[in-house]
C-alpha cells in the first residue's frame, strides 16, 4: 500500500529533517572531505589524499590517546553510573512525591552553571595548597598530591555528568512496575536481591542509556583532562587542539574527529542493543 | 460617547505615529551631533585592545577598536584564513609568522619613512622576518625573553640559573610546560649546546628529542595559557620551561612568589609587531595606530601592558619609561646607562625564537606529541 505524504505529516517531519541535514549531515560531510585535504606553508588546499588516514593511523601517540580516552571514559560510565544508583534509587523508591520533585530540581541546577567554572573551581579544593589539603593539614594529615593527575580528571568527569545520570536513571526506575518488587517480596526475595533481580533488570534501559551518556560526555570531553588532569596523559580531545595548534593541520584533526564519532556510533549502537536485548515488542 | 472614543482612538493612533517617527529619526539626529566612532578591527594577542592600551588613541582619533584575540600564530594564520580580505585592520604577530603572512598576501607593504626607525635600537631597525627584498612589512613593537620561571621559595636565583634544574630531584612532578613545542624545544636545544638552537642537523635533532624525553618523569602537566598562570600563581608548579616574564612579571606584580631567570645556557626572544591586513580600508587609520604604538609614549603603555609586560625597542620609549615609572623599568632590566637587557642581547646569550630551519615544523610537533603521550 502506498503512503499518502500529507502536508499534516511534513509540517511534523520537515523541522527535524532540516535540522539533522544542517546540523549534522552536512557538517558531517564537510569533515569527511577535510580529512582529505592537504595542508602546505599553513594553508589548506582542497584535495584527495589519504595521507592524513595514513599518517595517523600510523602513529603510536595516536592509539596511546586512543586507548586512554576510552579507557578513562569506560571507568567514567561505571563509576559514575554506581555512585548514582543508590542516589536515583532512593529518591525513586524511598521519597515522597514533593521530595522527589525537589530534589529533581536539585539535579537540574548545575547546570545552571558553565561547566568550566565548576572545573576551575575544584582547582580551588585539589590543588596542593587548597581547601582539602589545608583541612587535612588541620589533623596533621598531607598534603597529598591530587590536582593534575587522573583522579581529578574523573572527578571533572563525574561533575559533567552525575546530575544528568542520576536523572537518566531515575527516569526508568520510577516506571518500574510496582507489583513486581511487592511479588518479589511475597516470594521472599531479600532487599538486596530484589535490587539486583527485579529493579535493575527491569531498569536496565534507562541504566545502559545513562551509562552511555556519560561515555559519550567522557569520551570527547576537553576540560577535565587539561584543567584537572594537568593534559597527562593525552587524551582525543587534547591531540586535536595539539593537532591544530601546529602547523594548522585541520585536516589530521578531522581524522580524530571522524575516529571518535565512529566509536561513538558502534558503543551507541552496541549498548542500545544491549539495552534491549531479549525485550519482546 | 462614540465620537469621543473615535477622538481618542485617531489622537493615540496619531500620537503612536508620531512618536514612533520620533523614536525612528533619533538615531539619524544623534549620529549628526556625535559622529560616531569608527570601528577598526584588530587581530591580536590577549590584552592589546584593552583600554589600558587603546583608550587613549581611541578617544584622540574616535576610533573604537574591535578586538579578535587569538592564542598563537597557527591560531591568528587560521584565524585569517576563514576571514575575508580586509576584516583584520591591524595584525598583531609573532616573528615567525610574519613571514608566513607575507607569504600568503594576508598584510600590506609600510613604508619605512613612516615609522620612527631612527628612535629604534639599531638591533631593531632591520629586524629579520619583518623585511622581504627590501620592502617592510611588519614593525616590532614589544619583545621578551624566555628562560626558567621559577617559585622564588622553591629555588633560588642560582639554582634556577641553568635548565638542568628541570631535573632536580625535588621539582619531580612540579615541572610545568607551556604547551607549546617552539619555546620548550628551543630550550632543550640551548641545553644541548646548540649555538643556533633552531638551526640544528639531524644528529643534533635526535640529541635534544633524547634530552627532552629523560625530563618526562619530572613533568606535571603541559598548560595553556590561563593554566600557566593558576599552576605557577597557586604553587601547583614551582618551575615551567617555555615561559618569561611576560607571564611570571604579571603574577608577581600581583604579589606572587614567581620570577624568570636567563639562565647561562642563553635565553630565547619572541617578538611582537604590528602589520595593516591586506585590504582594510582603515589603513591609513592603521598606520596611525602603529604610529602611536610605537611612538616613545606608546611604547612606555607597551611595556608595561596589564595582560603581559614586554621589553620595548625604542630608545625613547626607555626614556619615557625610566621617567614615569622607574620601578618596571628596573624591575624588567631597562635601564639606561647601566648594564640591561640589551646587554644580553649583545652578548649573544638571546636566540631568536623561530621556526625550525632544517626540520619540517611537522616533525618538531610531531615529536611534541610523542612527548607528551610517552
Amino acid at each position: 500500500m502506498r503512503r499518502h505524504v500529507s502536508l499534516y505529516g511534513l509540517t511534523f517531519s520537515l523541522p527535524l529533517l532540516i535540522w539533522q541535514l544542517l546540523f549534522f549531515v552536512f557538517p558531517l560531510a564537510f569533515l569527511v572531505a577535510l580529512s582529505f585535504w592537504t595542508v602546505k606553508n599553513f594553508a589548506m588546499r582542497p584535495d584527495f589524499d589519504t595521507i592524513n588516514w595514513v599518517t595517523m593511523f600510523s602513529r603510536k601517540v595516536f592509539w596511546q590517546a586512543y586507548g586512554t580516552t576510552f579507557a578513562l571514559a569506560a571507568a567514567a560510565a561505571t563509576l559514575t553510573s554506581v555512585l548514582a544508583f543508590p542516589c536515583s534509587y532512593a529518591i525513586a523508591f524511598k521519597l515522597s512525591d514533593t521530595a522527589r520533585r525537589w530534589l529533581v530540581f536539585l539535579m537540574v541546577i548545575p547546570f545552571f552553571t558553565s561547566y568550566l567554572v565548576r572545573v576551575y573551581s575544584w582547582q580551588i579544593f585539589l590543588s596542593d595548597a587548597g581547601i582539602i589539603n589545608v583541612m587535612l593539614g588541620q589533623i596533621g594529615l598531607g598534603p597529598y598530591s591530587m590536582l593534575n593527575s587522573i583522579g581529578a580528571t574523573m572527578i571533572g568527569y563525574l561533575t559533567l555528568s552525575f546530575p544528568l545520570v542520576v536523572l537518566l536513571q531515575l527516569f526508568s526506575l520510577v516506571f518500574i512496575d510496582r507489583t513486581l518488587i511487592e511479588a518479589a517480596h511475597n516470594m521472599r526475595c531479600g532487599r538486596l536481591r530484589t535490587v539486583f533481580a527485579v529493579v535493575i533488570p527491569s531498569g536496565r534501559v534507562g541504566l545502559v542509556i545513562a551509562a552511555l551518556f556519560c561515555f559519550i560526555l567522557s569520551f570527547g570531553d576537553f576540560v577535565s583532562p587539561i584543567y584537572l588532569g594537568g593534559g597527562d596523559p593525552t587524551t582525543l580531545s587534547i591531540l586535536i587542539t595539539d593537532t591544530t595548534k601546529s602547523g594548522q593541520q585541520w585536516p589530521r584533526a578531522a581524522v580524530i574527529a571522524l575516529t571518535m564519532i565512529a566509536t561513538l556510533m558502534v558503543v551507541a549502537f552496541a549498548a542500545v542493543k544491549f539495552a534491549y536485548k531479549g525485550r519482546t515488542k | 460617547m462614540q465620537n469621543r472614543g473615535m477622538t481618542l482612538k485617531s489622537i493615540s493612533r496619531r500620537a503612536v505615529l508620531s512618536m514612533g517617527g520620533a523614536a525612528l529619526a533619533m538615531p539619524m539626529l544623534s549620529r549628526r551631533a556625535f559622529a560616531a566612532p569608527t570601528e577598526m578591527t584588530m587581530l591580536a594577542w590577549y590584552g592589546h585592545a584593552e583600554p589600558d592600551m587603546v583608550a587613549e588613541f581611541e578617544a584622540e582619533n574616535n576610533v573604537k577598536f574591535v578586538p579578535k584575540y587569538y592564542t598563537g600564530g597557527d591560531n591568528m594564520l587560521g584565524l585569517i584564513s576563514q576571514s575575508p580580505p580586509g576584516t583584520f585592520d591591524v595584525i598583531l604577530s609573532d616573528a615567525e609568522y610574519v613571514q608566513q603572512l607575507n607569504a600568503a598576501g594576508y598584510i600590506e607593504e609600510m613604508d619605512a619613512a613612516d615609522y620612527a626607525f631612527d628612535e629604534f635600537f639599531p638591533e631593531f631597525q632591520q629586524f629579520p622576518g619583518h623585511w622581504q627584498d627590501g620592502k617592510l612589512f611588519s614593525v616590532i613593537t614589544r619583545f621578551g625573553f624566555l628562560g626558567v620561571a621559577y617559585n622564588t621559595e622553591a629555588l633560588t636565583e642560582a639554582e634556577a640559573k641553568s635548565y638542568n634544574v628541570f631535573w632536580n630531584e625535588k621539582l619531580t612532578g612540579k615541572v610545568g610546560h607551556f604547551d607549546w613545542h617552539l619555546p620548550n624545544l628551543g630550550q632543550m636545544s640551548l641545553l644541548a649546546g646548540n649555538a643556533s638552537p633552531y638551526d640544528i642537523d639531524e644528529a643534533a635533532w635526535a640529541a635534544v628529542q633524547e634530552k627532552t624525553l629523560s625530563l618526562r618523569p619530572q613533568i606535571g602537566g603541559f598548560f595553556d595559557y590561563g593554566g600557566t598562570f593558576s599552576s605557577l600563581n597557586d604553587g601547583q608548579m614551582l618551575a615551567f620551561a617555555g615561559i618569561g616574564d611576560w607571564i611570571t612579571g604579571t603574577l608577581e606584580k600581583n604579589g606572587a612568589k614567581v620570577r624568570s631567570v636567563i639562565p647561562e645556557e642563553g635565553g630565547l626572544q619572541w617578538t611582537e609587531s604590528f602589520s595593516i591586513g591586506k585590504g582594510s580600508t582603515k589603513a591609513d587609520l592603521a598606520k596611525k595606530w602603529i604610529q602611536y604604538v610605537t611612538s616613545a609614549k606608546g611604547q612606555a603603555k607597551s611595556a608595561n601592558m596589564a595582560a603581559y609586560p614586554a621589553l620595548i625597542p625604542n630608545q625613547k620609549g626607555w626614556e619615557v619609561l625610566n621617567a614615569e615609572n622607574p620601578d618596571e623599568a628596573k624591575r624588567q632590566n631597562m635601564l639606561i646607562g647601566q648594564p640591561n637587557v640589551m646587554d644580553m642581547i649583545r652578548s649573544g646569550q638571546i636566540k631568536y625564537r623561530q621556526l625550525p630551519i632544517q626540520q619540517d615544523l611537522e616533525a618538531w610537533n610531531d615529536f611534541w606529541s610523542e612527548y607528551k603521550g610517552a
